[in-house]
C-alpha cells in the first residue's frame, strides 16, 4: 500500500465507485462522505458482486414475517411467537486474531437478533480450519473456540451446537461463522427505521475509538497475501458484558414500548446505523458527531464515521420518550447519547466541531452500491477433476475403514470443543450437541425449535449445484429425526475471490442448488451473509455454502428420540433409497486417495419429501433416529452404539456402508414396532454385545469409543 | 537474572476489564480515577550474566510468547 | 434472587424454585431491603464481566451489605456458581475460586456425593448420597490455603482441581452453602436429569418466615 495512491483507492474503492459517488452528489465529495461511502460500498457491507445473483433465492411464505433486508429474518411460530435468525461470518479477522475475531463475530451476530425486538436464546458456530498437524491451525482452533466461549458464555447465551471441519484448502483462510436464535411475542416486533421526522436518534453502548477502522472495507473486501500485515486495521475486541448489559437495556426499552425502531451498529458502524434506518424510513437525519461518547481523544469525522468499535446500539426515538430511554441506559449502567434528530426530505446532514462533514442522500448509501454481474464460467479444471474415480474399497476391511473415520478429526467426538461452550443456559436445551442438530423447546408452549447447520466443502467443490443442494436436505432431514419440518433457512455463502470467473460460476450454482432445494420443500430464505475473498496467495478456498435450517415441532415429541436411546434387543432400521456406493465427496475417499474426485449423488427431491415425512412420523416415538452423515452408514451406525452404550449387528450391501449420498438415516426400534409397507425402510440389524459389527468385520465398542473421543483432545495436546 | 516484563494493551485497543474497574471503583466513591487499564507483569528469572543478551532473549520470548502483538506492547527491565 | 450486571440464571433458579412450591424474586444488586425475603439466592453467570477476579466487584454492590447481615443473623443464603465466587470475596464463605486446573470452560454432567447433611442446601439428601448435576464454569476450581471449610458435597471424578475435590462449601453453621455446579439445571428429566431437586427442596424447607 503506498501513499500515492488517490484516497479513494486506499479504502478500497475503484475509480468508477469513485465516479458513482461524484455523480450522485453531483460534485467531489468531502473526505467524512468519501469514507461513509467507501465502507457502505465495501463487499462485505453492500453486496456488489453477489446481490445479482442473491435474487434467485424463494424468500416468500405465509409464514415470513420479515425478509431479507432486515438485521434478521423473523417467522412466524403460531399462537403469537415469532423467531428471528441470522446467520454471519467474520472469517478474516479470525485470522488475525483468533479470539477476537470469533468473539466480535458472536457480538455482531447477537445485536443483529436482539435489536429486532427478540432475546437471543442459543448460537451455533460453523468453523473451519486446515489440518491439524499444522501448528498453526491448532493455534487458530484453540483461539476461536476460546473466543466463542469467552463471548457467548459471559454474555449469556447457550452456543448449542455447530460443526467443524478440517480441509487444506481452509489452510491460511479459517471459516468462522456463526449463527443466532432469538424468540419474541409478535407485539415486540422492533424494525430497523428511524420513524417520522422528530425522531431522536440515541446512541447505546460502549464508547467509540479506532476498532476496525477500514477493517469492513479493507479488511474483509481483500485476500490475504504476504504484505497483509500492513493492511492490519485495530482489532476489535468484544466486551461480552457490556453486550448482556446492553441485550437487558434494549429489552426493557422494547418491553415499554419506548422506540420507534432500532439499528445494531456493525460493519460500517454510524455510517449504516444513520443512513439504513433514514433511507428505510424514507426520511433524513441531522447527527452531530460531537455528541458521541468517545474513548479516544481527537478523532476525526471519517473515523468516527468508519469505527467498529463494538456494542453500539442506536435507537430512534419519540422525543417525548427520550429522557425514558437514558434513564434505562442508566439503570443498566451504559452510556447514551442523543447524537441526532429525523428530519423529512431525504438528506443526512453530519456536523462535527462546528463544521457540515457531510451531506448526503440517506437512502444512496445503501440502495446506490454498485452492482456487479461478474463473469461467471465453469472452471477449467473441473471435468478432470470430476472424471476421477475410485476409492476401489472392496478389499477393505469395513472395521479397519471404520476405525480410521472415527479418528477422523471432522468426524470424531467435537467435545472438546462443545465441553468449552455453555449449552445448557436457560434450560431450553432438549438436544444439544453431539446430535442430528438442535432441539430448543419453548418454555410455557407445546412447541420446539429444531435447528441444524450444516456445509461441505468438498462435496460443493466437485459440483457446487448438488453440493449446495444436498446440504439443504441433509439439514432438513437433521432437523425431521427431532420431529420438526423445516419452516425457513439462513446462508452464509463464504467463496474464494470473486473477481476470478471460475469463483463467481462456483457461487451461482451454489446460489441455484440452494434455491432448487429450497422450492422442493417449500421453505423460505429469510436472511443471509456473503463472504468472498477467502484466498491466500491467489488459491481460493473450496466453496462453502453453510446453511442454517430452522424447524417448528408442534407439538415437541414427547419423549424425543434421542441418539443414546438404542437398547440390546431393538431392531436398527435404515430408512432411505438404497446407496450407489458412489464415494465422490465422502470422508472415506478424502481418507484413502487423499484428495477428492468425481461427480456426486445428486439429490432426489421426491425421495428426500418422502423420507423427511418419515423422519417426523418416525420421531413421535422411536426410540433412536439418526441422519447418516459424514463416513455414511458404518459412522452413523457407530454413533449411535457409541451413544447408546450398546453393541450392534449390521449386514448390508457392501456398497451401503460408507457411501454418502443423502435422504437415508437410522431408526432404532423394538421388533414390529416400524411399519414395514414403506419400500423405503429396511431392517439391517440388531443391537447386542458389545461390538460393532459390519458385514462380519468387527470392531469393538471400547476401542471404538476411544478413537472417537481421543481424536480431537490428542491432536490438541500437542504444541502450538 | 531477575527480568521484569511489563506488557500492556496497546492504547488504541479497548480495555473492556479496565472500563469496568475504573467504574467500580468510582461506584465506591474513588471519583478520582479517571481511567484503569489493566496490564500484566511478567517476574522472569533467567540464566546469564550479560544482561544485554539477556534482554534480547527476553525480548524473543515476548516476540514469540508472552506479549500479543496484534494487541500488546511489551517492556523489559533487566534487574542485576 | 440476586441480580448483578452480568449474571444470567436468575431465570433459571427462579423456575426451578417455583417449580418445587416455592415463591422467588429478582432483587437488583442496588436493592438494600430484603425484608421480605426468608431466604437469599446468589444464581450463576458473570457478574461485571468477572472483571478483576470473579466476584470481586459484586461483593461491593449495596445489596451485599444486607447479605451479610441476615447471613450473619442465620438467613438461609444460597450461592451458585458465580454466586459461590461472590460469597467468597465477601468472605462468607471460606478460600477462593480459582481457573479450572486444565484452563477451559468446562460444561458437562458431573457426579457429586453428598458428605455433610446439616445444610440449608443438603438437609433433604442422605449421606453418600450421588447426584448427576451439569458443571458449567471457568472458575470452578475451589482452594481454601488455611485448610479451612466444611466441604459438603464432592465430585466423584474430579473434574477441575478442587482442593478436597469440593463442590459444595458450607459456614461453620450450615446457612450460607456455595456449589459450583447447577442444581437449577437438574430439576427436570426431558433435560437430562432432575438430581438437583433435592437440594433446592432443602434450601426451600430451611426458610422460615420471618
Amino acid at each position: 500500500m503506498t501513499t500515492t495512491q488517490p484516497v479513494h483507492r486506499q479504502l478500497g474503492m475503484t475509480d468508477e465507485e469513485y465516479q458513482s459517488v461524484v455523480d450522485i452528489l453531483d460534485r467531489e465529495p468531502r473526505p467524512a462522505e468519501l469514507a461513509m461511502y467507501s465502507v457502505m460500498w465495501s463487499e462485505h457491507c453492500s453486496y456488489k458482486s453477489s446481490r445479482k445473483h442473491l435474487g434467485r433465492f424463494p424468500t416468500e411464505a405465509p409464514w415470513v414475517v420479515v425478509g431479507p433486508g432486515e438485521n434478521a429474518g423473523v417467522v412466524d411460530l403460531g399462537d403469537g411467537w415469532l423467531a428471528a435468525i441470522r446467520i454471519e461470518s467474520h472469517n478474516h479477522p479470525s485470522f488475525v486474531e483468533p479470539y477476537q475475531g470469533a468473539a466480535t463475530g458472536v457480538g455482531g451476530i447477537l445485536r443483529d437478533v436482539f435489536t429486532m425486538g427478540a432475546r437471543p436464546i442459543a448460537l451455533w458456530d460453523q468453523i473451519r480450519f486446515g489440518p491439524l498437524e499444522n501448528p498453526k491451525n491448532r493455534y487458530l482452533l484453540n483461539g476461536v473456540v476460546a473466543g466463542i466461549a469467552g463471548y457467548g458464555n459471559a454474555v449469556g447465551v447457550p452456543t448449542v451446537g455447530g460443526e467443524v471441519e478440517f480441509d487444506p484448502g481452509y489452510d491460511g483462510n479459517p471459516l468462522v461463522n456463526v449463527m443466532c436464535l432469538g424468540i419474541l411475542r409478535r407485539e415486540q416486533l422492533v424494525l430497523g427505521t428511524a420513524g417520522e421526522p422528530g425522531s431522536v436518534a440515541v446512541l447505546l453502548g460502549k464508547a467509540t475509538g479506532r476498532d476496525g477502522i477500514g477493517g469492513a472495507s479493507v479488511l474483509a473486501s481483500a485476500s490475504f497475501d504476504d504484505e497483509s500485515g500492513a493492511k492490519r486495521p485495530s482489532v476489535q475486541v468484544g466486551d461480552p458484558f457490556e453486550e448482556k448489559k446492553l441485550i437487558e437495556a434494549c429489552l426493557e426499552l422494547y418491553e415499554k414500548g419506548l422506540v420507534v425502531g432500532v439499528q445494531d451498529l456493525g460493519a460500517a458502524g454510524l455510517s449504516c446505523a444513520t443512513s439504513e434506518p433514514a433511507g428505510r424510513a424514507g426520511v433524513g437525519m441531522e447527527v452531530d458527531l460531537d455528541h458521541v461518547h468517545t474513548r479516544e481523544p481527537n478523532m476525526t469525522a471519517p473515523e468516527l464515521l468508519m469505527s467498529e468499535s463494538q456494542e453500539r446500539m442506536m435507537a430512534f426515538v419519540a422525543p417525548h420518550n427520550v429522557d425514558e430511554v437514558l434513564s434505562v441506559a442508566e439503570k443498566w449502567e451504559i452510556d447514551s447519547a442523543v447524537v441526532g434528530e429525523v428530519r423529512s426530505g431525504g438528506t443526512l446532514r453530519i456536523t462535527h466541531e462546528g463544521n457540515l462533514v457531510a451531506e448526503v442522500p440517506a437512502a444512496t448509501l445503501a440502495d446506490n452500491a454498485p452492482l456487479y454481474d461478474r463473469p461467471a464460467e465453469r472452471p477449467a479444471w473441473l471435468d478432470e477433476v470430476q472424471a476421477r474415480t475410485g476409492p476401489d474399497i472392496s478389499r477393505h476391511d469395513p472395521a479397519d475403514l471404520l476405525r480410521q473415520l472415527l479418528d477422523d478429526p471432522g468426524i470424531a467426538s467435537a467435545a472438546w470443543i462443545y465441553e468449552q461452550y455453555d449449552h445448557m443456559l436457560f434450560l431450553n436445551t432438549v438436544v444439544g450437541p453431539g446430535s442430528d442438530g438442535s432441539l430448543l423447546r419453548i418454555k410455557g408452549t407445546d412447541k420446539a425449535l429444531a435447528v441444524s447447520t450444516d456445509g461441505n466443502g468438498v462435496l460443493c467443490y466437485l459440483d457446487p449445484r448438488v453440493g449446495g443442494a444436498r446440504l439443504v436436505y441433509e439439514a432438513a432431514l437433521n432437523v425431521a429425526v427431532n420431529g420438526a419440518r423445516p419452516l425457513a433457512l439462513v446462508d452464509n455463502l463464504n467463496f474464494g475471490n470473486p473477481e476470478k470467473p471460475e469463483v463467481m460460476w462456483q457461487f451461482k450454482e451454489s446460489v441455484e442448488g440452494i434455491s432448487e432445494a429450497c422450492e422442493q420443500l417449500g421453505i423460505p430464505v429469510v436472511g443471509g451473509n456473503v463472504s468472498f475473498y477467502n484466498e491466500t496467495d491467489g488459491v481460493d478456498i473450496n466453496p462453502t455454502p453453510v446453511v442454517g435450517l430452522l424447524g417448528l415441532a408442534d407439538p415437541m415429541p414427547s419423549p424425543p428420540p434421542r441418539l443414546s436411546g438404542a437398547r440390546p434387543g431393538m431392531d436398527l432400521w435404515l430408512i432411505g433409497p438404497p446407496a450407489t456406493g458412489n464415494l465422490a465427496g465422502s470422508a472415506t475417499q478424502r481418507l484413502l486417495d487423499g484428495r477428492p474426485g468425481g461427480i456426486p449423488t445428486p439429490p432426489d427431491a421426491a425421495i428426500a419429501l418422502a423420507v423427511t415425512d418419515i423422519a417426523v412420523d418416525l420421531a413421535q416415538h422411536a426410540a433412536a433416529l439418526h441422519d447418516l452423515s459424514d463416513g455414511g452408514l458404518a459412522v452413523a451406525v457407530a454413533e449411535m452404539a457409541m451413544a447408546s452404550e450398546c453393541g450392534v449387528v449390521v449386514e448390508v450391501a457392501p456398497d451401503e456402508l460408507f457411501c454418502e449420498d443423502g435422504h437415508r438415516f437410522l431408526a432404532a426400534a423394538h421388533p414390529g414396532s416400524i411399519d414395514t409397507s414403506s419400500d423405503m425402510a429396511r431392517k439391517i440389524g440388531r443391537f447386542e454385545g458389545k461390538d460393532i459389527v459390519l458385514n462380519g468385520s468387527a470392531l469393538s465398542l471400547s476401542e471404538a469409543s476411544k478413537l472417537y473421543h481421543q481424536a480431537l483432545p490428542r491432536r490438541m495436546a500437542q504444541a502450538t | 537474572m531477575k527480568v521484569r516484563v511489563e506488557v500492556t494493551r496497546r492504547p488504541e485497543i479497548a480495555d473492556p476489564e479496565g472500563t469496568t474497574i475504573k467504574r467500580a471503583l468510582n461506584d465506591l466513591d474513588h471519583t478520582s480515577v479517571k481511567e484503569v487499564r489493566v496490564d500484566r507483569v511478567f517476574s522472569l528469572d533467567v540464566d546469564g550474566d550479560d544482561p544485554e543478551a539477556v534482554r534480547r532473549d527476553v525480548a524473543d520470548m515476548c516476540e514469540q510468547l508472552l506479549a500479543n502483538p496484534v494487541l500488546e506492547d511489551y517492556a523489559i527491565e533487566v534487574i542485576e | 434472587m440476586v441480580v448483578f450486571p452480568g449474571t444470567n440464571c436468575e431465570h433459571d433458579v427462579v423456575s426451578a424454585i417455583r417449580g418445587l412450591g416455592g415463591e422467588a424474586e429478582l432483587v437488583w444488586h442496588r436493592e438494600t431491603n430484603l425484608d421480605d425475603f426468608d431466604g437469599i439466592i446468589l444464581p450463576g453467570g458473570f457478574a461485571h464481566g468477572d472483571a478483576l477476579r470473579t466476584g470481586a466487584i459484586a461483593r461491593f454492590s449495596p445489596v451485599m451489605r444486607v447479605v451479610v447481615e441476615r447471613a450473619d443473623a442465620g438467613t438461609p443464603v444460597l450461592g451458585i456458581c458465580n454466586g459461590f465466587q461472590v460469597l467468597c470475596e465477601a468472605g462468607l464463605l471460606p478460600g477462593a475460586l480459582i481457573a479450572n486446573r486444565d484452563l477451559s470452560f468446562i460444561c458437562k454432567y458431573v457426579e457429586v456425593e453428598v458428605t455433610d447433611t446439616s445444610t440449608v442446601l443438603t438437609s433433604a439428601a442422605e449421606r453418600g448420597q450421588r447426584l448427576r448435576i451439569p458443571l458449567n464454569s471457568y472458575e470452578g476450581n475451589w482452594v481454601s490455603p488455611d485448610g479451612s471449610g466444611r466441604v459438603v458435597a464432592t465430585y466423584v471424578d474430579d473434574p477441575n482441581g478442587s482442593s478436597r475435590q469440593a463442590a459444595a462449601v458450607a459456614n461453620e453453621t450450615g446457612n450460607v452453602v456455595g456449589i459450583m455446579p447447577h442444581p437449577e439445571r437438574a430439576t427436570d428429566a426431558l433435560l437430562g436429569s432432575n438430581d438437583g431437586e433435592v437440594l433446592l427442596q432443602s434450601f426451600i424447607n430451611a426458610l422460615v418466615p420471618a
